[in-house]
């Protein structure tokens, strides 16, 4: 297989443009009569959805919760990255294009980041459009924030719920059109299968969770906006239900896998509290602009946070980054935790968590500020500290309840405890530039494909994308697919390929209730979160790898003699739709060990510990590995490894500092 | 962190829609530190150990803005505590010994997929008869051509933060989904976006909303009093406001 | 479609049936018996048209605290019995009365359809108040009070004078009725019924109309109280002072 990315010729600013001034394009007649199905409707899939179906063509979506609305998406707290140039600050395409191609450690494609760098000021107009409440400035205009791995203030954001109220634009849109009769929307349905006739992409098999039903769903074209697989570690930030089925499913049915280990692990996370612990809840980045990052100085000090003097502590990422401080990406913020947590300076009762402390910048920043505009003279710590709290509150107020619901402590008087966790996945299925699949006609969008991040992903920037590519990108390279199908009459789902297709899943879903063993579907998930969080997580070695893989193995092998599925297939089970789930990690989970045992190197989210700098630092290896690793599934558990090539025209690489 | 709590659980268990339901009495050992839904988990993990059925019900984001997660407890959506959602509800609301009753969100609009999980497509019907703004991708202006101040940003976000979650209905003694389709007309109709459809859109949504069964609003207060985001009872003034004005227009 | 059963509830359907089906030259304003909206805003004029009566009924009422053996309350009770103006409004309120029976019947009906199956755990009145939950009932005991009431005065007003010393003693009528100790607990549980149902009522009416606003509601919350208190204790206190001999 010859992995063909289809980047257009020119230079990095006129590709898009001229791209899209040659597409061919489906006059409107043509697409009423195209079906397309899109499985997934958070940013990505309701944004596609709904453009789509604006367009003329005939759309189907699916998503497994009991209404689009409620795609994880929703829950981004922190906002969305664009390139207006609002503040005066000296942002620009370029600028963003850069950001993001240094932040993923030269691991993504110029073309693509490029592109998503012009689309990122559309979308924020289009939100707008559609009555977003983004934050505003008492003079009207929109208010920016930082983020991460960036020295402009280019973040659009809703408080702390941006990603909500982007997705209820965008399922607004989405449900103004089932409305229209343009969408079918199909809720509490899962894809289980892609059917492919002729080597195309030609539907889906889709289980109706309330039923139990399969049912087969033909469509010209199919698009995955499924997701990303973080909650194969288990603990995550993802949602219960985000999994990997639809993206492993496509993969198994030929698409490649583009840079499976990429996981990324973000900083600023509540630490576990026990063993029942089903997910782990962010605390946003956004934070970090107003948080204060520091460990004691003195080994396993278990005094009060309150009660450590000053210089007692030690502010490791103000020390070790100066340029960025707090405000580093989001991969070296999590791997310094981790370092300063296993040199035993680590805090809580695990001992796994550093503090986020707020005292500073309420006394300091903005205590000082309200109490100059407020004409006091002189004021007292606790002046400041009063004032300096209502502003916090202000920006953050919901973040902090949500802290204190969760650990108890409040968050106004003693620092936050956190600690990192997995939270998104910049690998996913492989997209040339088109965001099609090496499947002809399966489409991969947001968070499901491996595009836009390289190695690490920048705070902010997967709304971006996801919106990116459903508002703005899919409806035009679509075309140059559907151009040439529009001869082609829907296909009966009678044909042998939709039997064979839904006869394999009835098959895998008998298979799974009559296994009759002993130990629950989710114990298999936990003991295969362990073993990537502690082999394949923040820091990675071969040896460790290796032993993965083996566990994974023995751990699958034992889930398909030992597994107890209760209930039925003919009835709403959410027991059996997570054993489909927990299968498809099972596999996946080998894969990115797999992956990550290949790229002998650091980079971004994958730290090698053979491979970094005498200071700790992620260290590249641009001779071998500048390139993506896509894996083809060649039969059960043996996948050949491809490279994509990746050339930087624009950029100078270099050692990523950020310091 | 470690000390136990016993909890007896009463929780309604019912086949699918067609069915009677009826309580079932459980008893979970529970951690103050665990989410109420962990301690579901623990029943779940249990009950499928003992070979019986587990107990479904909806969940997703666990950390309380997907709007998934339902659960009537003791007689209140989302349990007893103000402006949490159930899976941000700590065991260490309760005490040790305590029987909690857990049923599923009680509407004829909301019919029971199974035991505590219930259908909740009818909301998605009314945001689909009105609850947008019609503007197709690519047709918007500048996003600082629209100046719109702090207030009313402020305003539109407060009703906006909805989660679509129906504590609102499954509160209000009438089923009344006044509260949800209320946010979305404020938000909407306080923006210059939602301007062009104003009368259009309110008149489609109390249509669509009375169409899909929900009981009429007698201002008892209950939807705000339980609405995890504290979405104000001003919302349903401005719902009938903007409702008889459109009326009075002729729409 | 209202003879499917024989329920009562079925029969309510009558009006909207005539209302909706039939006059459908109501146009515009047929909403008022179509949408869920529409009906409450009945609930609302009504309600404050009533509550507006309430006040002048109240007023004239509180003349008899003259002592003045009924005579500022006869003249006033002649007025309003003769004047044309008054006349006129009578028969709106009336209708408005009606309205706001047959509405607030038909919505207690209909909303409880709305949940077949019900809660179990009971939330009490951890998110609103039980007055709040229980108009239907309340407003049933001021019905009943109410039919009472008409019997005894306004019919007697209107139609016969069987205690009349002279032309239209109306306050000696009420002499008369609260010597009886059964019509004055009659009276005070019906108003006992009507404070909470103002209670209620009265905010809920410019709810209804769309008042809400963070810096009026409050004082129209505050006024609301007082007059559910004032008004019915006025009413209230009038049959036992009576009754006590305090006032002949």
């Amino acid at each position: 297989m010859k992995l063909d990315s289809k980047i257009p010729q020119g230079s990095i600013s006129d590709k898009w443009t001229s791209y899209k001034s040659s597409v061919p394009l489906v006059n409107p007649a043509n697409k009423r009569n195209l079906n397309i199905i899109v499985v997934g409707t958070g940013l990505a899939g309701a944004s596609a959805a709904a453009t789509l179906a604006e367009m003329g063509y005939q759309v189907s979506a699916f998503c497994f919760q009991d209404s689009p609305r409620r795609a994880h998406s929703i829950a981004a707290q922190g906002g969305i990255n664009a390139a207006k140039n609002y503040q005066n600050d000296g942002d620009s395409v370029y600028r963003l294009f850069y950001d993001t191609i240094k932040g993923g450690d030269y691991r993504s494609r110029e073309g693509n980041v490029h592109r998503l760098a012009e689309v990122s000021t559309n979308i924020i107009d289009q939100c707008v459009a559609q009555g977003v409440p983004f934050a505003r400035e008492y003079g009207g205009t929109l208010s920016n924030r930082s983020f991460g791995g960036t020295q402009v203030q280019r973040t659009f954001y809703a408080a702390g719920q941006t990603g909500q109220q982007l997705l209820l634009g965008a399922y607004s849109a989405l449900e103004r059109q089932v409305g229209i009769g343009n969408v079918k929307m199909f809720a509490r349905h899962e894809m289980i299968e892609v059917v492919t006739i002729e080597g195309k992409a030609r539907g889906i098999i889709a289980r109706n969770l309330e039923t139990g039903q399969l049912e087969r769903h033909f469509a010209h074209a199919v698009l995955l906006c499924t997701g990303g697989y973080g909650n194969v570690f288990y603990l995550s930030t993802n949602a219960m239900g985000s999994n990997v089925t639809a993206a492993w499913k496509a993969h198994r049915a030929g698409a490649v896998f583009g840079n499976p280990c990429f996981t990324q692990i973000h900083p600023t996370c509540i630490p576990v509290s026990g063993h029942y612990q089903s997910k782990l809840t962010l605390m946003s980045e956004s934070l970090r602009n107003d948080g204060r990052i520091w460990v004691p100085k003195k080994q396993g000090d278990d005094r009060h946070p309150n009660d450590i003097p000053e210089e007692e502590r030690d502010y490791y990422l103000e020390r070790r980054y100066p340029a960025f401080g707090n405000l580093v990406p989001r991969d070296i913020a999590s791997r310094a935790a981790k370092e300063r947590c296993d040199a035993g300076h680590g805090v809580g009762p695990s001992k796994m968590a550093v503090y986020l402390d707020f005292k500073y910048n309420m006394m300091n920043k903005y205590g000082k500020e309200e109490a100059s505009k407020k004409g006091i003279k002189n004021p007292s710590d606790q002046i400041l500290l009063e004032l300096g709290r209502d502003v916090i509150k202000g920006k953050y107020g919901n973040l902090f309840d949500m802290y204190k619901q969760i650990t108890d402590e409040n968050p106004y008087e003693v620092p936050m405890r956190i600690y990192p966790a997995v939270h998104y996945t910049m690998g996913g299925l492989w997209v040339d530039y088109e965001l099609m699949t090496t499947v002809p006609g399966l489409y991969a969008l947001g968070e499901a494909n491996f595009s836009e991040h390289g190695a690490n992903r920048l705070g902010a920037s997967a709304l971006m994308q996801g919106l990116a590519d459903g508002y703005f990108v899919i409806p035009y390279t679509i075309g140059n697919y559907l151009s040439k199908e529009i001869h082609t009459k829907p296909i009966s789902t009678d044909h042998e390929e939709f039997v064979k297709a839904e006869n394999k899943a009835q098959a895998r879903i008998n298979h799974f209730l009559t296994i009759n063993g002993k130990r629950s579907v989710e114990s298999y998930h936990r003991e295969l979160g362990l073993i990537m969080w502690n082999k394949c997580g923040m820091a990675r070695n071969e040896k460790g790898l290796k032993e993965a893989i083996s566990e994974i193995q023995a751990l699958r092998e034992d889930f398909y003699k030992n597994v107890k599925v209760p209930g039925s297939a003919d009835e709403f089970n959410p027991e059996l739709d997570k054993a489909g789930r927990v299968a498809d990690f099972l596999e996946l989970g080998e894969l990115m060990c797999l992956d990550a045992l290949h790229r002998n190197e650091s980079c971004g989210g994958h730290f090698r510990e053979e491979f970094q700098t005498e200071e700790g630092e992620a260290l590249r290896d641009d001779e071998q590995y500048k390139c993506v690793f896509a894996w083809e599934l060649k039969g059960e558990n043996n996948w050949e490894l491809h490279r994509e090539e990746l050339n930087y025209e624009n950029i100078k690489i270099q050692q990523r500092s950020y310091k | 962190m470690g000390n136990s709590m016993k909890i007896n659980l009463q929780v309604w268990r019912q086949k699918n829609a067609k069915t009677e339901g009826r309580f079932e009495t459980y008893q979970v050992n529970a951690s103050p530190d665990m989410s109420f839904l962990e301690m579901f988990d623990v029943l779940n993990e249990e009950l499928i150990e003992d070979g019986k059925e587990p107990v479904a019900f909806d969940h997703d984001c666990r950390e309380g803005i997907c709007g998934m997660c339902s659960m009537v407890i003791n007689g209140r959506p989302h349990g007893p505590k103000q402006a949490v959602t159930t899976c941000q509800l700590h065991m260490r609301s309760f005490n040790d010994g305590d029987t909690v009753v857990v049923e599923p969100w009680r509407a004829n609009a909301f019919p029971v997929v199974k035991d505590l999980s219930v259908n909740r497509s009818a909301f998605d019907r009314i945001i689909s008869s009105g609850g947008f703004v019609s503007v197709n991708t690519g047709n918007a202006v500048d996003a600082n051509s629209i100046l719109i101040s702090k207030e009313v940003a402020d305003t539109a976000f407060e009703s906006a933060m909805c989660i679509g979650c129906g504590a609102c209905v499954s509160a209000c003694k009438n089923a009344s989904a006044m509260l949800f389709v209320g946010a979305k007309v404020t938000q909407l109709s306080a923006l210059p976006q939602g301007q062009p459809e104003r009368e259009s859109r309110v008149v489609a949504m109390v249509n669509q909303m009375d169409a899909e069964g929900f009981g009429a609003c007698t201002n008892t207060g209950a939807c705000a009093a339980e609405c995890p985001k504290e979405i104000p009872l001003s919302v349903i003034a401005t719902l009938n406001r903007e409702y008889y004005k459109a009326k009075l227009n002729g729409k | 479609m209202f003879y499917t059963n024989g329920n009562a509830f079925q029969l309510l359907n009558l009006q909207t049936f005539i209302l909706t089906k039939r006059y459908k030259y109501m146009g515009v304003l047929s909403f008022l018996f179509s949408s869920s909206l529409g009906r409450k805003l009945i609930m609302a004029v009504t309600g404050i048209s009533l509550i507006a009566f309430l006040l002048v009924h109240c007023l004239i009422n509180a003349t008899v605290f003259f002592n003045d053996g009924g005579k500022t309350f006869n003249e006033a009770a002649e007025f309003m019995a003769h004047n044309w103006f008054i006349r006129t409004t009578e028969i709106l309120l009336f209708v408005g009365l009606l309205l706001h029976i047959i509405q607030g019947i038909y919505l207690v009906f209909d909303n409880r359809k709305k949940r077949s199956a019900k809660y179990s755990g009971k939330a009490g009145n951890a998110n609103s108040t039980w007055y709040s939950r229980s108009m239907g009932l309340l407003g049933s005991i001021v019905l009943i009070f109410l039919v009472l009431h008409l019997k005894h005065f306004w019919v007697v007003s209107r139609f016969e004078i069987p205690h009349g010393l002279n032309d239209e003693n109306l306050f000696a009528e009420m002499v008369a009725v609260f010597e009886n100790p059964i019509a004055v607990i009659v009276y005070v549980i019906g108003c006992f019924g009507l404070t909470y149902h103002l209670m209620h009522g009265f905010g809920s009416a410019f709810q209804t109309f769309g008042i809400n606003h963070k810096s009026y509601t409050p004082f129209i919350n505050s006024v609301g109280m007082a007059f559910s208190f004032v008004i019915p204790l006025i009413f209230a206190a009038i049959p036992v002072v009576m009754h006590l001999g305090l006032i002949k």
